[in-house]
């Protein structure tokens, strides 16, 4: 199971890559690891907003059925197409092609309270 | 919870672990549409130990079970094994199961884990004299091998001509050396063997059988890739797609019940049923929108309810959204348009002809 350093995450196992003028957000290795071979994905339309913590989509398992919650608030810019064909593209890079969305910040304070690597590893080990 | 004799087996192979009806179960170990694949092209080996044993004997036994199932036991020799319904007057399904005639007057009957009380009570209740049932579900282990390759796998452990064991018949044999009952039965719609075996053996036989079929990509599989397996071949799942609000006609299980058989519990509601059959029918459906099915949701014809899905999932094989769901019965034909209730949304979905695989 990997956490992957400069990347801030939540408890409910989302993370977050700052860029110059956005945000990127998936879910977890850890999310990935616990659903299980993912098989159908529904994401947000582009400009849709959403507050921090709203669900903003869903992935689906073989098995079960879970939302997706924005550790942030702010406006979808871009939503990542390719997951819709190949959502197992979330299972085999959670950090990479696997990014669910990319966010316009409504409040870039909100990132200070997410967890850190570190502190999502630990997190984890708890769950 | 509840484990059964291969529980640290399976924490030790990395297994994922869920509660099921109270047992702790491994759902998948390397993923479930791995599993999935590999029992539909090579071959898997499933840990069902969870299922109960109820043991009838006696002078009665068959007077008995006759009056309890809704099969008919005259179809089975010693050597054979039924699929049976036990209903109550009603005509609903109290359990579905198995069968094994033992001896003339000794049958085993293999049930659901989460039922093993309910039945053994319920069997208890309607035995005649001179016969009693004994719960052995502590008594035995019990593994399924499915695939293709099964037979290969199963030959290089055992003596006995595996060529010789057709479908829906059992055989007591040694494999690896140990006293089991061998049975050529399972619920993945492949090829394969459920074997039953003293629990003091389960980890020398699970490896066993991972090392005999370690050259013919045997995998462990977990309760996961027993559910889409049994889902693509339209196995009933109890509790799902059966239960006790639900008959053996609607639920395209009427092929089990033996009306002219004699009298037997539930017979004379099950008359009446199947004459004005069915008023909904369990019926297959594939997705055609985005989206999956799932148990409980709703299921309509434009702004109709016609039913509820028991069972939904993707289908590993067809990778796509698969289901079953009660539906009105003039909503179960063919090609018929329906839409599933997700979420909020509406997704399209078609009835098809089962199996779907």
């Amino acid at each position: 199971m990997s956490v992957k350093e400069d990347l801030y995450y939540s408890e409910d196992h989302e993370w977050v890559r700052e860029e110059e003028d956005y945000l990127v957000i998936g879910v977890t290795d850890f999310a990935q690891e616990e659903l299980g071979d993912i098989v159908f994905v529904e994401l947000p339309e582009v400009d849709e907003e959403f507050d921090k913590d709203d669900s903003f989509g869903v992935l689906e398992s073989v098995k079960a059925v879970s939302d997706t919650f924005i550790p942030v608030s702010g406006r979808v810019i871009e939503v990542n197409e390719d997951l819709l064909d190949n959502p197992e593209l979330i299972n085999d890079d959670p950090y990479g092609e696997g990014w669910l969305i990319k966010v316009d910040p409504a409040d870039d304070s909100e990132l200070d309270e997410l967890l850190s690597a570190e502190e999502y590893a630990e997190f984890i080990e708890e769950e | 919870m509840k484990k059964t004799p291969l529980n640290q087996v399976h924490k030790n192979m990395g297994a994922k672990m869920t509660d099921f009806g109270g047992w702790e179960m491994p759902v998948e170990y390397t993923g479930i549409i791995e599993e999935h694949k590999a029992v539909r092209n090579k071959c898997g080996l499933f840990d069902v130990s969870h299922m109960g044993e109820i043991l009838v004997s006696g002078k009665n036994a068959k007077k008995s079970l006759q009056k309890i199932i809704a099969n008919d036991l005259n179809k089975l020799e010693k050597g054979k094994i039924i699929y049976t319904p036990i209903c109550k007057e009603d005509g609903g399904i109290i359990d579905d199961l198995l069968v094994y005639s033992l001896q003339d007057d000794q049958f085993l009957l293999v049930v659901n884990a989460s039922n093993i009380e309910k039945d053994y009570n319920w069997i208890k209740e309607h035995l005649l004299e001179d016969t009693t049932a004994e719960n052995l579900s502590a008594n035995y282990a019990m593994v399924a091998l499915q695939g293709p390759n099964s037979k290969k796998i199963l030959t290089q452990l055992t003596d006995i001509d595996l060529n010789s064991l057709s479908y829906y018949r059992f055989r007591e044999a040694k494999v690896a050396g140990v006293n089991m009952i061998v049975s050529r039965t399972g619920y993945t719609g492949e090829l394969g063997y459920e074997l039953y075996f003293e629990p003091e053996e389960a980890e020398k036989m699970w490896d066993e059988l991972m090392e005999a079929g370690s050259d013919f990509g045997l995998q462990a599989c977990g309760l996961g890739a027993r559910d889409t397996l049994r889902l693509e071949k339209i196995y009933a799942l109890y509790g799902n797609d059966i239960d006790e609000s639900t008959n053996p006609f609607e639920a395209g299980l009427g092929w089990t019940v033996e009306l002219d058989k004699g009298d037997f519990i539930g017979r004379k509601k099950l008359i009446d049923i199947k004459e004005n059959c069915c008023q909904r029918k369990l019926t297959p459906f594939v997705i055609r929108g985005r989206g999956m099915a799932r148990h409980g949701y709703e299921v309509y014809a434009g702004e109709e309810k016609i039913g509820e899905v028991t069972s939904g999932s993707y289908s590993p094989t067809l990778e796509e959204g698969i289901g079953l769901a009660y539906l009105k019965s003039e909503h179960t034909e063919v090609g018929s348009e329906i839409e599933i209730k997700v979420r909020n949304r509406k997704i399209k979905a078609e009835v098809v002809k089962g199996p779907f695989v």
